[in-house]
């Protein structure tokens, strides 16, 4: 996957770029943001990772200049400003996701692969998400393993949901917070971790083969093993 | 700048002067108006005895012809303060009167006419004077007038009058003004060497107040207020400061000696990457610590209307506790929640849950196995409150407890960085609300309490009873 990189300070983007070369990707830089901007343009890169503010042209700029040319190539946003005001502020101005700095790069790493598959995506949302045997109907909100229901709360049905959406993908715990509770801090406890054990307890126990796996130091994962 | 230029530059002198020049605007016109009607009535007068006169001779020439007329001229001509009187033939030849000279033409004019003229016992200048003149019968003239110096007096008077009132004025207001400018000057400087020692770094200076309630009094309180408010941020910001060279320097050493660990020695790979992992978690630590502060700071300092709305306070409290419930049946505590159906409130829904989690999290840290959130409507607004069972806080300890790093177990065993009740005290005062300590007898009871809008209290009271 191509990604480019439009961040200014020379040592976090050669990071970055090394990093994401070693995950598999292919990974371009651009050191201000009408470098930016002008390579963005032919949609040629599959995510855009852009920093909020760039010399010769900001982050909200280039990415509103990119949308109003009909690229709609996804745009995770990267900034030292992390308040509630400037997340909006970023998701308003075009941007798919936004990231505080600073950030652990597993936490960049499973956003990017998130909207990533999210461009890969049809347009049209699957009404059944199916891993293994697991399946849930968004519909009816069923959830069957292998063939018998299995009772959710409401909340543990929207925390599968959102793990199943993102089936084979890691899922840090933050964006499991942002997108199943709708928070944007962090509590101190891990009480995440506790939700997913919950989780795990209904829809793995007593089956061989589990699907719903922790990865170290990043976060969650559903797959189907086999 | 001297002394007297900085007094003439002064508000109050030039005010002083701008008062000068009306009050001697005003004197002249109300003196040329006296001046005026003075000389008016007087002419009016004049004409009326001159013409009296003129009757009065004319019919003592119809009763005893020239003669007799020539005769009480005479006689009338060397009285003191006589009127001016002349009889001449048609020719222009004086028969009687005390005129010696009159500008030619003079006699050929009918009715009231001014005209300088001469009397015969001086010979010095030539007065002026109001005068008539009437034919009489066999080609003779009579001319009666009245002298006019007294109208020069008057208007002699007047002129003194005026100007030795404009001399007056001039100094009483040059004094005045410069009275009035350096007691303001002297004020004002005061207040100003005030100001530049403070800005010098006395810090707790505050600006002169005199005590008479008067605008530079009011100027010097406000002032004062504002110097209070801003020593109070900057009291704050040191106190960040201090704890973050304080209370940050045992984290990053910790991380660094993980570091430095890591590196030391021949380890196995497990070993090291554990180190690394262990270096990672610090790190993370620390990021939650600035991002906590930064937000306290920005909670302290500034406004959060732009990402204010309405939002429903009992909801935004379940999701918190259901958050939290799996943590607490894990740990064996109880995490029981009590608000009424609908409760709407005006603030940040996204710090409002930040704090609630954060009174949970201690909750759940300090404070034994029974955890009570209840949420309240009141009169004046929206109040949460959190209580466990748990040891609580002393009295003499409960200020102290919201303050940034302040953690109460001396020991430091426990986890956290000792920001959490600081953070929901920015919280609190963001909304323009509180956060009280209080005692759950046993255990400790916090409550946030923030007002909400009329409006919108209305529309929340009105709701759960409509049901």
């Amino acid at each position: 996957m191509r990604i480019l990189i439009v961040e200014d300070d020379p040592e976090a983007s050669k990071y970055l770029v090394k990093a994401l070369i070693e995950s598999g990707h292919v990974a371009d830089h651009a050191s201000n943001g009408l470098d930016g901007y002008a390579l963005a343009q032919d949609g040629q890169y599959d995510v855009l990772i852009v920093d909020r503010m760039l010399p010769k042209m900001d982050g909200l700029t280039l990415i509103g200049g990119l949308r109003e040319q009909g690229v709609q190539t996804p745009v995770l946003i990267l900034s030292a400003l992390g308040q509630v005001d400037d997340r909006v502020k970023g998701l308003r101005a075009g941007g798919d996701d936004y990231l505080s700095k600073p950030y652990a790069f597993s936490e960049l790493l499973a956003r990017v692969e998130v909207l990533m598959r999210r461009r890969g995506a049809t347009s049209h949302e699957e009404m059944i998400y199916k891993v293994g045997s697991l399946e849930i109907d968004r519909l009816s909100h069923k959830v069957l393993r292998a063939g018998n229901e299995i009772d959710l709360q409401p909340r543990e049905y929207r925390l599968l949901e959102y793990l199943m959406k993102n089936a084979g993908q890691v899922v840090t715990r933050t964006m499991l917070l942002e997108h199943v509770w709708d928070y944007h801090f962090d509590p101190q406890t891990n009480v995440i971790d506790v939700h997913i054990s919950r989780l795990r307890s209904k829809i793995d126990k007593g089956f061989d083969v589990p699907l719903l796996h922790t990865v170290r130091g990043a976060g969650y994962m559903i797959r189907d093993s086999a | 700048m001297t002394a007297l230029s900085k007094l003439l530059k002064t508000t109050a002198f030039k005010l002083a002067f701008a008062f000068f020049v009306m009050f001697a605007m005003g004197s002249v016109l109300i003196i040329a108006f006296i001046g005026h009607t003075v000389r008016q009535v007087l002419e009016e007068e004049n004409d009326q005895i001159i013409q009296s006169e003129i009757n009065g001779l004319a019919e003592q020439y119809g009763a005893g012809g020239l003669e007799r007329l020539v005769r009480i001229v005479e006689r009338r001509s060397i009285r003191p303060g006589a009127l001016l009187y002349l009889v001449t033939t048609n020719a222009g030849d004086k028969l009687a009167g005390n005129v010696a000279t009159l500008p030619t033409g003079v006699l050929d004019h009918s009715g009231l006419v001014e005209t300088p003229y001469q009397r015969n016992e001086e010979n010095e200048a030539r007065h002026p004077a109001l005068a008539r003149v009437l034919s009489v019968p066999g080609g003779f003239r009579l001319l009666v007038g009245r002298d006019l110096e007294e109208r020069g007096r008057l208007a002699h008077i007047l002129n003194r009058a005026l100007f030795t009132w404009l001399g007056l004025l001039a100094a009483i207001g040059t004094l005045g003004g410069l009275f009035v400018a350096r007691r303001v000057l002297r004020r004002v400087d005061s207040i100003n060497a005030k100001a530049i020692t403070i800005m010098n770094g006395d810090l707790d200076g505050r600006l002169p107040v005199t005590g008479t309630g008067d605008e530079l009094d009011r100027l010097a309180l406000s002032l004062n207020t504002m110097l209070d408010r801003i020593n109070e941020l900057l009291k704050g910001l040191r106190e960040v400061s201090d704890n973050i060279a304080h209370d940050l320097r045992t984290p990053l050493t910790r991380l660094r000696n993980r570091a430095e660990d890591a590196l030391r020695g021949s380890k196995t790979e497990e070993e090291k990457h554990s180190a690394l992992e262990k270096v990672i978690e610090e790190s993370d630590g620390l990021i939650r610590v600035f991002n906590a502060l930064l937000l306290i700071a920005r909670a302290e300092a500034g406004d959060i209307h732009e990402s204010s709305a309405e939002f429903d306070v009992s909801a935004v409290a379940r999701d918190v506790v259901e958050l939290y419930e799996p943590t607490a049946e894990e740990a064996g505590h109880e995490l029981n929640i009590q608000a009424p159906d609908n409760c709407s409130a005006f603030g940040n829904r996204e710090l409002i849950s930040q704090a609630l989690a954060n009174l949970i999290d201690n909750a759940l840290k300090y404070g034994g196995a029974k955890i009570d959130v209840t949420v309240a409507i009141l009169d004046s607004g929206v109040e949460v409150c959190v209580r466990d069972s748990g040891s609580g806080i002393p009295l003499e300890d409960r200020d102290r407890a919201r303050d940034r790093f302040v953690r109460l177990e001396s020991s430091r065993t426990r986890p956290g960085f000792g920001l959490g009740l600081s953070l929901c005290n920015a919280v609190a005062h963001l909304h323009h609300g509180t956060l009280r300590l209080e005692d759950n007898n046993p255990g400790l009871k916090v409550v946030l309490g923030w007002p909400t809008p009329v409006g919108l209290r209305r529309i929340s009271t009105i709701l759960p009873a409509a049901e």
